[in-house]
């Protein structure tokens, strides 16, 4: 039996972990031709087209429509189309929106940062509580403080985002007036991007009152969105915790005479954090589906609303690209986690 | 270095702007982000408030809170007896907004009303096509037919415009007040295209409306300045911030927070709250639509008008739009045209709920059954085709006549509908355009549009020489006469059940004074005041 401590120590960079990266890589291709397929096949099985969507309730000539859709290339098979798409992607070009005629990809970095903000401190908000919680109910196994923590837990995962933001903003923004309704920041302050993360441009700036300001608002679209990480991450964590302290080294620790806390915080947790960091690694995914709704409610300018309003316009070549480069962050962050692990735990990198 | 310059420009900005807190700011809550801000190109409500009722001003204008035109740019015009040509003169010493992207060296002339129109058909020339943006489609100037009526734009000198029609069409004058028809800067185009950066011309516009632009943060925040050329005087208010808010229920809660000063289109639901409190205030209006249900008149028994009545009277109606509006409520419609749009005829009333008389005419017709049509999608004269359907359902049930539902994806729905032969009752309605009864009784009752958008297949012959004439004639106080005639007799015919124009409503806060609601559904913010 391996004792934790060991497990952290940085792995060397060898040919095996070379192969286990190369491999992880290779697998990505078929995932990605797989999501070019969907992001390219679902916006089109939608009913109504881009054309239709644009000329709205008066809707459009038939002879016109045939003209639009030529000039669009939609008349084309649906196979040469998705050939183009392939083509363009691969080269780089992610396109041109259709409604607002400003390349994708332009779009896409204008708005990510603030995604990539909210989803940060989505995530430091639920790990904070989160890791901590778990922590404590497995070591007060089959208490009260357990048996309410993952009744919350359950409940905090089973949460319809867009029902709590709005409930959260009644109650502290409407009655209360603790927080800002939505928004990034107060409307005085008035500033040029210059990396696009408020918390960093308002420091940037030296505005403090600003910065201040930044974290009044991101209060909370933090809460709403970290809430179902935080409800996995406490479960997780108390489950991988519930394990380890089970184990024979806990035991043989305790035995030594070591602190109850020196046993949990140093022996059972390094090793508890392991399942932990990978289930962090997938609520990455379910942030940014939370994003879709928080930054709706709460007028966040990001990448989620900015995909559902071009999926309501059916502008397709936003929802492809974007879907594309959004599938691409969420499979990065994924290989990230995954030599993480090995990094991490080096039975991954022997199998 | 270019990342140094921007980041003093920032600061330089951020500190300009930090120092006039005094400044009056107006904030409104905007329901969407706008596309881009050239109006020419997009087709949204949103867009518009965000482009042309801010930034650009037009020839002629559409009365603040009315439909009736007046002038803008274009102090007057004339108008030749044959309806063909249109004379326009300009409002002299007009001046473009002078920003940090663009310094204007002449004042606003003829050049640059031509060019405003002659980009949006004129396939030679340059801002028409890619060269300026991928994928132009200028959907309202073709949706308003403007390439079958206009024959030719013309300047005669600096400070008159002549407009050439291929046939009289006396609604073109309220074209020319919409928002495609908003007057661009011809010296700042050819500015941008010889520096090459002519996709600039729909993110940084240059007008000459009572808002300047001064950034637009994507999805986020547009900031306006008031105009200090503006050529009809400078606004009260000395910023103007669209805070982009989607979700209606947070955007009402801004509102009643203080964070915004005037917001559109809330939930229903929000409706309670939104009157109980005494710092907002909430108005509504008609808004500048019809929902309608069309017989077809062609096919016996509904080709008689006494049978139509008959169904008309079936219908509870009153029923039937608070179940279908419930808490938003709707007006019920006499005429097709709102209320709100000149010409409506204050004498004319539809028919009355009398099942007992319906049930009568009904059995003597030898009606027993027919179509019934709905769709599935929510339009803002009908929210629920189909719970609409299953009322009249219900209703038509009680007099003796069974009514079979048919329901199609909304598509084909409207295909089939418009079928000259598609037997029954038909569901459907209409969201005006211009603010012209023409854009109401000619798009869809005249026989031209029979198998486009006259779903009834009706074609009288006393409607049709009225919205005819009136199509021809300019003078509006004898287009008025003929409309009202008009809804005499649509309603004595009675070719479809007009059910209501659904109301339209925006939130205010109670210092904010000057904000008008818009039978044409637009936002605008001339004329608004906001006390400290």
């Amino acid at each position: 039996m391996r004792t934790g401590r060991r497990n952290f120590g940085a792995a060397p960079f060898n040919s095996t972990m070379l192969r286990y990266l190369l491999n992880k890589i290779a697998l990505l291709i078929p995932t990605l031709v797989g999501i070019t397929i969907c992001a390219f096949a679902f916006v089109r099985l939608l009913p109504g087209d881009p054309i239709l969507a644009m000329a709205g309730e008066h809707g459009v000539a038939p002879a016109r429509y045939e003209e639009l859709k030529q000039q669009f290339g939609f008349d084309l098979p649906i196979w040469e189309q998705y050939a183009r798409y392939v083509g363009e992607v691969a080269t780089g070009d992610f396109g041109v929106s259709i409604s607002s005629k400003r390349p994708v990809l332009e779009e896409f970095k204008t708005l990510f940062p603030a995604t990539l903000e909210l989803s940060f401190f989505a995530m430091i908000f639920a790990m904070v509580l989160g890791i901590p919680a778990g922590i404590f109910a497995a070591v007060k196994r089959g208490s009260w403080f357990d048996q309410s923590l993952m009744g919350t837990a359950l409940v905090g995962y089973s949460m319809p985002i867009f029902w709590w933001g709005l409930l959260l903003i009644i109650f502290f923004s409407g009655y209360l007036g603790w927080t800002p309704v939505n928004g990034r920041i107060d409307l005085q302050y008035f500033f040029k991007p210059i990396t696009g993360f408020m918390t960093i441009d308002t420091l940037i700036y030296g505005k403090w009152a600003a910065f201040r300001s930044v974290l009044r608002h991101l209060v909370l679209p933090t809460i709403v969105l970290g809430t179902i990480p935080l409800a996995v991450i406490a479960r997780q964590t108390r489950s991988a915790m519930l394990e380890v302290l089970s184990e024979d080294y806990v035991r043989t620790a305790r035995a030594k005479g070591l602190s109850s806390a020196r046993v949990i915080g140093v022996h059972a947790l390094r090793n508890a954090l392991i399942p932990v960091v990978t289930t962090i690694g997938l609520q990455v995914s379910t942030l940014l589906a939370g994003a879709i709704l928080t930054e709706t409610i709460f007028s966040w300018p990001g990448i989620g609303r900015w995909m559902v309003e071009s999926i309501s316009k059916r502008d397709y070549v936003v929802v492809q690209s974007g879907l594309l480069l959004i599938a691409l962050i969420v499979m990065a962050v994924n290989l990230i986690v995954d030599v993480l692990y090995a990094v991490i735990n080096p039975r991954i990198r022997a199998a | 270095m270019k990342k140094t310059m921007t980041f003093a420009a920032a600061l330089l900005a951020a500190s300009v702007l930090g120092g006039v807190a005094s400044a009056k700011t107006l904030v409104y809550c905007s329901e969407a982000s706008p596309a881009n801000f050239d109006p020419g190109t997009t087709t949204g409500g949103n867009d518009f408030d965000a482009s042309s009722r801010t930034v650009y001003s037009r020839l002629v204008e559409f009365k603040h809170g009315g439909t009736e035109v007046e002038p803008g740019l274009a102090d007057k015009w004339e108008i030749s007896d044959d309806g063909l040509v249109y004379t326009f003169h300009l409002h002299p010493g007009v001046k473009f907004q002078t920003t940090d992207y663009f310094k204007p060296t002449r004042d606003l002339n003829a050049d640059d009303v031509v060019f405003s129109f002659d980009r949006q058909f004129n396939k030679e020339n340059p801002w028409n096509g890619d060269k300026y943006l991928p994928n132009l489609t200028w959907d309202y100037y073709t949706g308003m037919d403007m390439p079958k009526y206009v024959a030719k734009w013309e300047k005669v000198d600096d400070l008159t415009v002549k407009l050439t029609l291929t046939e009289p069409n006396a609604p073109m004058l309220a074209n020319l007040g919409m928002d495609f028809a908003s007057i661009v800067s011809k010296e700042y185009a050819d500015q941008l295209q010889k520096d090459g950066k002519m996709a600039d011309f729909s993110t940084k516009p240059i007008g000459t409306g009572p808002f300047q632009f001064v950034d637009y943060q994507l999805d986020s925040v547009i900031r306006y300045a008031a105009n200090p050329d503006y050529f009809k005087g400078k606004e009260k208010i000395d910023d103007l911030v669209f805070a982009i808010t989607p979700d209606a229920t947070a955007r009402i809660q801004k509102v009643l927070a203080g964070e915004c000063d005037v917001a559109p289109y809330p939930n229903p639901a929000d409706i309670g709250t939104i009157k109980a409190n005494k710092d907002v205030t909430l108005m509504d209006q008609a808004g500048l639509n019809i929902g309608y249900m069309s017989y077809n008149t062609t096919i016996p028994p509904l080709d008689k008008p006494e049978v139509r009545h008959a169904l008309n009277q079936a219908i509870d109606r009153e029923a039937l739009i608070k179940s279908l509006f419930q808490d938003a409520g709707a007006t019920p419609a006499e005429n097709l045209i709102p209320p709100t749009m000149w010409s409506w005829n204050k004498d004319v009333k539809t028919d009355a709920y009398n099942p007992d008389e319906a049930k009568k005419v009904l059995e003597a017709a030898g009606l027993k059954e027919i179509q019934l049509w709905a769709s599935d999608r929510v339009r803002p004269y009908n929210p629920n085709f189909q719970r609409a359907a299953e009322l009249i359902q219900a209703d038509w049930a009680k007099v003796g006549v069974k009514a079979e539902i048919v329901n199609y994806e909304w598509t084909k729905y409207r295909a089939e509908g418009k079928k000259k032969d598609r037997p029954g009752a038909f569901q459907i309605g209409w969201t005006g355009d211009n603010g012209d009864p023409d854009n109401f009784f000619a798009t869809l009752f005249a026989c031209s549009a029979i198998g486009v958008s006259n779903y009834s297949s009706w074609c009288d012959k006393d409607f049709e020489d009225l919205i005819q004439k009136a199509k021809k004639t300019s003078d509006q106080a004898e287009r008025t006469k003929l409309y009202e005639q008009a809804q005499v007799i649509f309603a004595k015919q009675a070719p479809a059940f007009l059910l209501a124009h659904s109301q339209v409503y925006a939130v205010v806060r109670n210092n904010v004074s000057g904000f008008k609601m818009d039978p044409l559904g637009i936002h605008r913010f001339d004329g608004v005041d906001k006390a400290e």
